[in-house]
C-alpha cells in the first residue's frame, strides 16, 4: 500500500471541501482498503466520512424510507421495519460477506464497491475498465463472470444491496459543494459497459453519496432476496435474485425480478416479470419466470452452468417471497 | 511400504558395549490390539534401561486423558508470541521483490531508486533461489541471475525501518526481463510441442515432510518420469479378472493456506545467527542455514515459540530464511521478513494436482487380481506429484503396476502437504473400489472386509457398521425423488509409521520439586507440549499444568521435524525414557536422606514409597527437598522401535452424509463420522481436534479450494483468501470422531501421530461415494463445484450406473 494523507471529517460540508486534488472518500473502508492493498488504487489523499453521524441511521418519513449512506449492512439487516416491510433489502444486507464485514461496511460503500473481476482487482492486469483496450476475461478464466448484457466487460455487479434497491425502485441522494443535491434512481445509477466501459456509475468525483430513499411499500407487497455462492460462508454470488411481488389475493399484480451476478450492472428481467404478472404464484409459474429470465443469455467459455443456476435461484426466491418455500440451504450464508 | 528412518548404530549394540556387566535386554509383555475387540498380550525384547510397560489408557492417570491444552490460555488470551510478534531492538523490516512474469531470464536489476528511499537500509539480490527443481546439467543455462520459472518467484529483497518503507522500496526495484515461452496448464505442458519449463532434466530433493520426487527419473519435455513400481504380472491379472473397473480422475492444486504465513526474524551476530522462524522443524532450519552460509550448526540457533500452521510447507529456512539472514548480515540489524498472503499462495508450496488413470481387476468374489495406475500431476517447477500410495498400500492385489509422472509447469514448486499424494490417490482408489463393489453386487463394506488385511481397519469398519449414519444409508443409489437428494458414502485411508531418530529430550528434577522437560521440538499447533507435560505428570504424579515444558529452541536437545506424523511417535518414547531415568536418579539422590537404598524406593502416583516399609509414603515434593544435589537430569534419545515393520500402517474410515441439490449443483456435507487409529492416543481431546481439522481441510479440498492460473498470462488470479475459497463455518458439518485405541507394542509410550491420516486422505472419496449414493452419478473431478456437479448431472447416464 502506498503512503497517503487522511482528512477526518465530521460534517458533509467539511468532507466536500476536502474533495479535491484526487482525494477519495473513505467510509467503512472495506473495499477501498482492499484495492489499496492490491495496489490497484493508489490515492494519496483520503477523506474519512465515517464519523459524520448525520449520515447514519434509518428514518421513515412521510413519503419514503430514508437510509443514511453510512448505515452499516448489519444495522439494515437487523432493522425491524426493514425486515417486515422490505425483506428483500434485509436479506441482501444480512447475507452479504461476513458478520465482521457487515459491521464495518456501509450501504453507501456497498453500492459503490468496485467490480470483483479478478483481472480488474489485480495490479498485474491493465484492462478495459482501467482505461485500456483489452478485457482478459473473455479468453481467460471467466467461471464467475457475466452471462448477459456485458458488452466489452463481463464482470458482474458486485453489490447485493443494489439488487434489492433496484427491486424496490429506490434512489440515491448525491451531494456536491458546487451543484447541491441531486437524486438518481438506482436503475439509472450504474453505467453499462456497452455504454461506457470506463465508467461504473454516474457519480462525479466531487460528489458524496449521502442517503438512499425507498418508496413506501405497495399494498400486498412481499419480497425476498437469495444469494447463491459456491459456499455459504463469505462468498460472492454466482447467482442471486431480488424479488418483489405485489399480491392481490393469490394473484400477482406486479412482479419485480432483479439479478446481480448475471451482468455488469444490476438488471431486471422484464421477461420473468411478465411471466408472473396477473397470475397466481405457484411452483409452475415461478419456474416459468425463472426460465424466462435467461432470455438473451450468452454464457462465456466457462460459465454455462450459471444459465442453469439462475432460473433455480429465481424460482426458489419467488416462492420464498410468496411464503411457499423456506430459505434455500444453498443460500443460507 | 513404510520405510523407517533407520539409526546407523543399533541401540542394542550400544547398550551391550556400555553395560557389558549387566543385562542389556529384558523381555516384557505388552498390550496389543484394540480394547473391546482384539486386545491381547505380546512379548517384546527391549533394552533393560526401558521403563516399565505402560498399561492401556483406562488404567493411567494423565496419559491418554483429554488433558487441557498446556498453552491454550496463552493462545486464547493473545499472549502467545508468534514469529510475527517478535520485536528485537533495532529490528528492520524486509519485503520481497517478486517476479511479475511466469518465465523469463532476468536481464538487469536496478536497485538505485529503491536504495535512495528514506528508511531503506539494504537491498539484497537473490543469487540462489530455493525450492525449484534444479537442472542436472547447470551448463544448459548460463545466466547472471536465477531464471524466473513462475510469477511470484523472489528476485530480491529490501530491508527498511518500517514495513511500509520496505514495501514501497520493493516496488521501486526495476527488473528487466527477457520473456521466455511459458506453460501453466498441465495438459498443455504434456503436449510434445509445449513450452519447456526447464531446458533439460531437472530434479528436486524432498524435504523432511516428504514431497520432492525421485531424482534421476527419465524426462521427456516437461514430463519427469515415470517412476515405475510393480509386483506380480498385471497383464495376467487383468486376464484373470471377471470385472475390470477403468476410470479417470482429476484433482486440482491446493495451496496450504496456513493462518500464519511463512516468515522469520533473523539476527546475525558475529558469533551466533539466531532465527525466530515459523517452522515445522527447528532442526531443519538450522541445518539449511548452516549449510547455506557454511556456519557450524553450533552457531545457528532457531526458535519457534508458537506456530500458526504449516501443513507440510514449512521445513527448512527456505527463501525467506536465507534472505533474511543475508540482509541481517549485510545491515548488522535483526530482520523481520513475513510473507504476505499472495506470496504465501504463490511461492512456498502447494499440493500437486493429479490426472489419474486407474484400472482395477477383480474376481467375482472380490479378490483383486490387478491394480494399474498411471498418474500425471504437476508440482509446478518442482516435483513430488506421485499419488500411488493408496493404490499400493491399502488393499492386497495379486499384481500391482504404478507409473507416477511429474509434469513441470511455470508455477511455484509444490511442498509436502498433509499426507502427500494420498488425498489424490484415495479419491480415485476408493471411488473405484466402491464402483467395483457395485459391479460385483457386493456391499462396499463387505468387499473391503475381503480385500483389506489390516486388522484395525476391520475393527473400524465394524464400528462404522454399527453407527447411525451408516445404518441410515440407502443401498440403492439415487433413491430420493426430489431435487435435493441425500446420500451416504465412506472411504478408507492409510498412512505409515515413520520415526525420526533425531528425537531427544532432557528431563530435570529440581530440589524444590519442580520438573521440566526440554527438547528442540516445535509445537506446530497439534499439541506436543501438552503431551510432554502429560508424560512427566504420569511419571512424577504432578498435574500437567505444573510441569515446565520448554520446546522450540535448538539450544535444547535435538527434536524431530514435524512432518509425516512423526512427532508424537518419535519423541514421546525419548521423553518417557528420560522421565523414567530422571526419576531413578531422583530416588538415588534422596535415598541417603531417607535412610535407605535406591533399590528400596519407588515413585508412584506422586508418592515416594519404601518397599521394605522403612517409612510411610511421602509426597514427591517433600521428598525432593531431601535431594543431595540441586538438580538431577537425564537426557535420552529415541531408541529404535521394539518390533520394526510390525503394525506399520495407520488409517481409518470416514463416512460422509451429503445432500446434493441437483438443481443448483451444490453439495452440502451434513454429517461426518471419522473412525481413526494412531497407536495409543496420548491426549484424545487433541487427537480429535486434529481429526476435526483434517476433516475440515478435506471437505474444503473436495468442494472449494482451487488454485487458478490464467492460461494466457501465467498469473494466479485468486491469490487471496477471498476468491481462493476455503470452507467456513457454514460448510463445517457435525463431525463425530471415534478413536480406535490400537496398541502395537513399539515403544515405551506406544504412541503414534495422527496428522496425515486424520480425515484429509479419505474425506474426498467418502463425499464422492456419498454423492454417487445420492444421485447415481459419480463425480471424478475436484473440486466439486456447482459447475462440475451440474455438468456431471447433465451427462446422459449409462444404464449400468443407474440402479
Amino acid at each position: 500500500m502506498n503512503s497517503f494523507a487522511i482528512a477526518d471529517c465530521t460534517t458533509v460540508e467539511a468532507a466536500l471541501s476536502q474533495l479535491q486534488d484526487g482525494a477519495v472518500v473513505k467510509a467503512g473502508g472495506v473495499d477501498l482498503l482492499d484495492r489499496m492493498k492490491n495496489g490497484t488504487d493508489t490515492p494519496t489523499r483520503l477523506v474519512n466520512i465515517r464519523n459524520i453521524s448525520e449520515l447514519r441511521g434509518i428514518r421513515p418519513t412521510s413519503e419514503d424510507l430514508t437510509i443514511g449512506a453510512l448505515t452499516t449492512l448489519g444495522e439494515i439487516a437487523d432493522d425491524t421495519t426493514i425486515r417486515s416491510q422490505y425483506a428483500v433489502l434485509s436479506d441482501a444486507c444480512g447475507h452479504a460477506a461476513t458478520p465482521h464485514i457487515r459491521n464495518m461496511a456501509t450501504i453507501g460503500g456497498n453500492l459503490l464497491q468496485e467490480l470483483q473481476c479478478w483481472y480488474f482487482r489485480s495490479a498485474d492486469f491493465q484492462c478495459l475498465r482501467k482505461g485500456k483496450d483489452i478485457c482478459f476475461a473473455f479468453s481467460g478464466l471467466n467461471q464467475y463472470h457475466a452471462i448477459m448484457d456485458y458488452g466489452g466487460c463481463p464482470s458482474v455487479a458486485p453489490s447485493s444491496g443494489a439488487v434489492a434497491l433496484l427491486a424496490l425502485d429506490a434512489s440515491v441522494e448525491l451531494v456536491s459543494s458546487g451543484n447541491g443535491k441531486r437524486t438518481v434512481a438506482i436503475k439509472d445509477f450504474y453505467v453499462r459497459p456497452d455504454a461506457n466501459p470506463h465508467k461504473f456509475h454516474v457519480m462525479r468525483d466531487d460528489e458524496i453519496l449521502t442517503a438512499i430513499h425507498i418508496p413506501k411499500p405497495a399494498a400486498g407487497m412481499r419480497s425476498a432476496y437469495q444469494k447463491y455462492g459456491e459456499k455459504e460462508s463469505h462468498d460472492w454470488a454466482i447467482a442471486d435474485a431480488g424479488i418483489v411481488l405485489e399480491m392481490d389475493g393469490n394473484i400477482c399484480r406486479r412482479a419485480v425480478v432483479a439479478m446481480g451476478a448475471a451482468s455488469p450492472v444490476v438488471r431486471r428481467s422484464m421477461e420473468a416479470e411478465a411471466a408472473l404478472a396477473g397470475k397466481p404464484i405457484t411452483p409452475d409459474t415461478a419456474r416459468a419466470a425463472g426460465q424466462a429470465s435467461m432470455t438473451g443469455a450468452m454464457p462465456l467459455s466457462m460459465n454455462e452452468y450459471k444459465v442453469q443456476l439462475f432460473p433455480v435461484a429465481i424460482y426458489r426466491t419467488i416462492l420464498l417471497a410468496a411464503g411457499q418455500m423456506d430459505r434455500d440451504p444453498s443460500a443460507a450464508g | 511400504m513404510a520405510t523407517h528412518i533407520s539409526d546407523p548404530v543399533p541401540d542394542a549394540v550400544v547398550a551391550s558395549a556400555a553395560n557389558a556387566a549387566g543385562p542389556v535386554t529384558k523381555t516384557v509383555s505388552m498390550p496389543i490390539g484394540v480394547p473391546g475387540y482384539t486386545l491381547r498380550d505380546e512379548e517384546r525384547t527391549v533394552p533393560a534401561s526401558e521403563p516399565p510397560v505402560l498399561p492401556v489408557n483406562k488404567d493411567l492417570q494423565y496419559i491418554g486423558k483429554p488433558v487441557e491444552r498446556w498453552d491454550g490460555h496463552l493462545k486464547v488470551s493473545g499472549r502467545a508470541r508468534y514469529t510475527a510478534d517478535v520485536q528485537l531492538p533495532g529490528m528492520l523490516y524486509a519485503s520481497f521483490v517478486d517476479a511479475s512474469v511466469p518465465h523469463a531470464r532476468v536481464v538487469s536489476i536496478d536497485t538505485s531508486e529503491a536504495e535512495r528511499l528514506p528508511g531503506v537500509k539494504a537491498v539484497h539480490v537473490i543469487e540462489t533461489v530455493l525450492g525449484n527443481a534444479v537442472l542436472r546439467n547447470p551448463a544448459l543455462e548460463k545466466t547472471r541471475y536465477p531464471v524466473v520459472r513462475y510469477a511470484g518467484q523472489p528476485i530480491a529483497a529490501v530491508a527498511a525501518t518500517s514495513q511500509q518503507a520496505a514495501d514501497e522500496a520493493a516496488d521501486k526495484v526495476k527488473v528487466k526481463y527477457e520473456a521466455l515461452p511459458f506453460v501453466v496448464d498441465q495438459d498443455v505442458a504434456r503436449a510434445p510441442n509445449a513450452a519447456l519449463v526447464f531446458p533439460g532434466p531437472a530434479d528436486e530433493a524432498g524435504t523432511a515432510g516428504g514431497g520432492g520426487g525421485e531424482g534421476g527419473s527419465p524426462q521427456t519435455g516437461n514430463i519427469h518420469g515415470p517412476t515405475v513400481k510393480k509386483h506380480g504380472d498385471t497383464e495376467q491379472g487383468f486376464k484373470d479378472a471377471d470385472v475390470i473397473v477403468d476410470a479417470h480422475y482429476k484433482t486440482q492444486v491446493q495451496t496450504h493456506s496456513a493462518l500464519e504465513t511463512h516468515g522469520v526474524v533473523a539476527d546475525w551476530k558475529p558469533d551466533m545467527l539466531t532465527v525466530y522462524a515459523s517452522t515445522q522443524g527447528t532442526a531443519s532450519v538450522r541445518e539449511e542455514l548452516a549449510a547455506f552460509f557454511k556456519l557450524p550448526k553450533s552457531q545457528v540457533r532457531v526458535i519457534t515459540e508458537f506456530m500458526g500452521g504449516g501443513f507440510g510447507a514449512k521445513f527448512g529456512a527456505g527463501n525467506p530464511g536465507v534472505v533474511a539472514a543475508a540482509l541481517s548480515r549485510k545491515t548488522g540489524a535483526p530482520i523481520r521478513l513475513m510473507l504476505d498472503r499472495e506470496e504465501e499462495h504463490l511461492a512456498v508450496g502447494n499440493r500437486p494436482s493429479s490426472d489419474q488413470h486407474l484400472r482395477i481387476g477383480a474376481k467375482k468374489d472380490g479378490t483383486i487380481t490387478a491394480i494399474h495406475l498411471v498418474s500425471f500431476g504437476t508440482a509446478g517447477c518442482g516435483t513430488g506429484a506421485g499419488c500411488a500410495g493408496p493404490a499400493s498400500n491399502l488393499y492386497k492385489s495379486a499384481a500391482l503396476h504404478t507409473e507416477e509422472n511429474d509434469v513441470f509447469i511455470n508455477a511455484g514448486p509444490a511442498a509436502a502437504f498433509r499426507a502427500p499424494g494420498h488425498p489424490q490417490g484415495a479419491f480415485a482408489l476408493e471411488q473405484s473400489i466402491d464402483e467395483l463393489a457395485e459391479r460385483l453386487a457386493i456391499d462396499p463394506v463387505d468387499l473391503r472386509d475381503r480385500i483389506d488385511e489390516n486388522p484395525v481397519r476391520r475393527v473400524q469398519r465394524q464400528v462404522m457398521r454399527e453407527s447411525a449414519i451408516w445404518k441410515s444409508r440407502n443401498p440403492h443409489a439415487n433413491a430420493d425423488p426430489g431435487p435435493i437428494k441425500r446420500g451416504v458414502g465412506f472411504s478408507q485411508s492409510v498412512w505409515y509409521r515413520f520415526i525420526d531418530m533425531s528425537s531427544s529430550a532432557e528431563v530435570r528434577v529440581h530440589q524444590d520439586g519442580s520438573v521440566e522437560v526440554l527438547s528442540a521440538v516445535q509445537d506446530i499447533g497439534s499439541g506436543i507440549k501438552t503431551v510432554l507435560a502429560q508424560i512427566l505428570a504420569e511419571q512424577f504424579g504432578v498435574p500437567p499444568a505444573q510441569i515446565s515444558v520448554k520446546v522450540g529452541d535448538t539450544n535444547y536437545p535435538v527434536g524431530p521435524n514435524s512432518g509425516g506424523s512423526v512427532t508424537t511417535a518419535s519423541l514421546t518414547p525419548a521423553v518417557r525414557d528420560a522421565a523414567w531415568q530422571a526419576s531413578q536418579k531422583f530416588l538415588a539422590s534422596v535415598a541417603p536422606a531417607l535412610g535407605t537404598t535406591p533399590a528400596d524406593l519407588t515413585l508412584t502416583a506422586g508418592m515416594v514409597r519404601s518397599a521394605s516399609g522403612k517409612f510411610q509414603p511421602i509426597p514427591f515434593r517433600s521428598a525432593a527437598s531431601k535431594m543431595n544435589t540441586g538438580e538431577v537430569s537425564a537426557q535420552v534419545k529415541r531408541i529404535r522401535d521394539y518390533a520394526p515393520k510390525k503394525y506399520d500402517t495407520y488409517g481409518g474410515v470416514d463416512v460422509a452424509e451429503v445432500a446434493v441439490d441437483t438443481e443448483t449443483g451444490r453439495i452440502h456435507v451434513k454429517r461426518v463420522l471419522s473412525v481413526h487409529d494412531c497407536g495409543r492416543p496420548m491426549n484424545p481431546a487433541q487427537t480429535i481436534s486434529q481429526i476435526n481439522g483434517g476433516v475440515t481441510q478435506g471437505i474444503s479440498y473436495t468442494l472449494f479450494e482451487h488454485r487458478l492460473l490464467d492460461p494466457n498470462y501465467g498469473i494466479m488470479v485468486n491469490a487471496n483468501l477471498d476468491k481462493y475459497k476455503i470452507a467456513g463455518s457454514y460448510e463445517i458439518p457435525q463431525v463425530e470422531v471415534i478413536l480406535t485405541e490400537s496398541y502395537i507394542g513399539q515403544s515405551s509410550t506406544d504412541a503414534s501421530g495422527i496428522g496425515e491420516a486424520a480425515g484429509i486422505i479419505s474425506v474426498g472419496a467418502a463425499i464422492g461415494n456419498a454423492v454417487y449414493n445420492a444421485t447415481g452419478v459419480r463425480i471424478r473431478q475436484l473440486p466439486m463445484t456447482p459447475a462440475v456437479v451440474l455438468a456431471a448431472l447433465n451427462q446422459p447416464r449409462p444404464m449400468t450406473e443407474a440402479l
